[in-house]
């Protein structure tokens, strides 16, 4: 096994403040959701419901459409657009069955040959009483084990907030990209601040101390690409960000396109099997 | 809307007042984790008093009351390993702190600190050992190291685990106790979900089996990953099992818990765990699931069907 150390350090390219500001647009109610790039980058969309268990989860949006001439499968966090509508969509955290759903559509997807484009938008898998008793690490579980083994392409886009496991859980795939302002974190950075700062108010040192920007990410080898976003954020110019995400989703199918289908699983599992980082006693 | 501080779990929770069998206060060195000196001990859940040697022969039990008391790593071990078999592999496995992580303290520090508490290098050791006299791979967590959280060094120490039992065809055992990721390595921990959960799956192919042990408490990122995954899952009486913590769900109701809420009978009547497991018959439980899954003793021979453990 190779040795894998601190490659890259690192440097605090831009100020805590500009990190921050990151943050607050990866997280502000007006920036475009899930349904609202799924409109503009693909026509014919077909929502599926349910994950043929317990109850459909409107935290998770999954579907068939077409994509650039050919269909694919949709899976993706949404956070909602009205307050109301947030609030029954839960913030776009979701509950073990929103998981599950997602999962369903993958398999099926994977049965018809049909590519993968997932978003992921959510503060994290819901912390609650029925999730628990449902399963949450189970089903959180399952998604990431599974998505190493559908064999269709997956492309992963990172549209506003990655929150921990409930991103992952729909995380896995052969490219991973981030918009420019969007965030991407083990853990949010006011539960950091008051976890290991014990002050809440040190929340923008713990964003920048997590590397958790599309810029550290980058650097860090656990993005591929950052897809440039217009001058203010995402909200300013949906069609023109609209426009980029198709571009970035259509590049990263041509690349996996060229990877012979048999060699696609192993050079999934061998992507993620680098992001790690260690040092070795001689 | 109000922060949800989802994984707020990490590191905090062996000091958890919802009652006994919340784990030991990780500020305690695996070292000094002891039950005081004395014939006679106080059990932490039914306070009663009770003969320590008593305790001590039922692998750290209160026989009154069965509450179990936390256990060092090394005491895991040899209640596990047959004796003199445990042989540690990817021990030079050590952290690099990829992030430079400094919060009140640095993570080197931190990291120092926790290794001097603990005499362990990291919140997992892993190793081959013999277990019912079949040759295994068996990996144990120290919620005493950082609250058993997960690093780059765990994630890597589970994947060698696995990869090792691929090439030597025998099952893999992993005993967790983990308030979650380690924050300090921010998204490499998250990774380790991924690359962890992937390397067991390849035990699924090769027919091999894979049993999770969780002891209390495991949590967040370690519990929704590999520890999900086993083929069959064991939970020890009363182990809190979960994603969050129970204060941070509280704090996002605004409710009180129920009461038994995510111990280890409360996975068991929802159906995500397949036993609880009393620890005194651990070792020879996990010997017959291993038989009965396909597994050859030392010798060589299978025991399906075998009328003994
Ligand atoms: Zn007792």
């Amino acid at each position: 096994m190779t040795r894998k150390e601190a490659l890259v350090v690192v440097e605090r390219d831009e100020p805590v403040s500009a990190t921050w500001n990151r943050v607050l647009l990866a997280r502000a109610n007006d920036r475009p959701t899930a349904w609202d790039y799924v409109q503009r980058v693909c026509t014919n969309f077909i929502e599926l419901h349910g994950d043929r268990s317990f109850r459909d989860d409107p935290s998770i949006l999954a579907g068939l459409a077409s994509f650039e001439g050919r269909s694919v499968a949709i899976v993706a966090h949404f956070k909602g657009k009205s307050f109301k509508d947030r609030v029954q969509r839960n913030f776009g955290m979701a509950h073990p069955e929103g998981y599950r759903k997602a999962l369903r559509v993958m398999r099926l997807a994977e049965r018809f040959g049909l590519p993968i484009i997932s978003l992921i938008d959510t503060p994290g898998a819901y912390p609650g009483i029925e999730a628990e008793e449902r399963g949450q690490v189970e089903a959180i579980a399952r998604n990431i084990q599974e998505m190493f083994e559908i064999a269709v392409p997956i492309v992963v886009t990172i549209i506003g907030e990655g929150g921990s496991g409930g991103a992952l859980a729909l995380g896995v795939g052969d490219k991973v990209l981030m918009m420019e302002n969007s965030i991407y974190s083990v853990i949010s950075p006011e539960a950091c601040a008051a976890i290991l700062w014990n002050d809440p108010a040190m929340s923008a040192d713990a964003a920048a101390s997590l590397h958790l920007t599309a810029q550290h990410l980058r650097t860090l080898a656990i993005v591929d690409e950052i897809i440039p976003e217009p001058e203010g954020g995402a909200q300013k110019d949906l069609s023109k960000m609209s426009q980029a995400l198709k571009a970035s989703l259509l590049k990263a199918f041509e690349e996996i396109d060229a990877i012979p289908r048999e060699e696609l699983l192993a050079r999934r599992y061998a992507k993620f099997h680098e992001m790690v980082r260690f040092r070795l006693l001689s | 809307m109000k922060e949800k501080k989802r994984t707020g779990w990490l590191e905090k929770n062996g000091n958890d007042d919802r009652g006994p069998g919340t784990g030991s206060d990780p500020g305690e060195g695996e070292k000094k984790i002891r039950i005081p000196e004395g014939l006679w001990i106080k059990c932490n859940h039914c306070r009663q008093i009770v003969y320590r040697k008593e305790v001590d022969r039922s692998g750290k039990v209160c026989p009154k009351c069965n509450y179990h008391f936390p256990i060092t790593l090394d005491e895991r071990l040899e209640q596990l390993a047959d004796p003199g078999t445990f042989e540690e592999f990817a021990a030079e496995v050590v952290s690099s702190d990829p992030l430079h992580f400094s919060d009140s303290q640095r993570y080197v520090d931190r990291l120092r600190s926790a290794q001097k508490k603990t005499g362990l290098d990291d919140a997992i050791r892993v190793g081959e050992c013999s277990i019912m006299s079949i040759p295994s791979v068996l990996g144990v967590f120290s919620f005493h190291f950082m609250g058993g959280s997960m690093g780059s060094v765990v994630g890597e120490k589970v994947v060698r685990a696995a990869d090792k039992a691929l090439e030597k065809r025998r099952p893999l055992i992993l005993v967790t106790a983990s308030g979650g990721a380690r924050m300090q390595e921010g998204i490499f921990s998250l990774m380790q979900m991924a690359r962890t959960s992937a390397a067991v799956g390849s035990l699924k192919k090769a027919g091999l089996p894979y049993l999770t042990v969780l002891t209390d408490p495991t949590f967040g990122g370690v519990t929704a990953s590999f520890a999900m995954l086993g083929d069959v899952i064991i939970a020890e009486p009363r182990a809190l099992i979960g994603f969050a913590g129970p204060r941070v769900i509280e704090q996002t109701i605004r409710q009180q818990l129920p009461e038994g809420f995510q111990r280890a009978e409360f996975l068991l009547e929802h159906g995500f765990v397949d036993m609880i497991v009393a620890r005194k018959h651990l070792k020879e439980t996990l010997g017959q699931l291993l038989c009965h899954l396909g597994a050859r003793r030392n010798s060589g021979t299978l025991c399906q069907g075998s009328q003994t453990g």
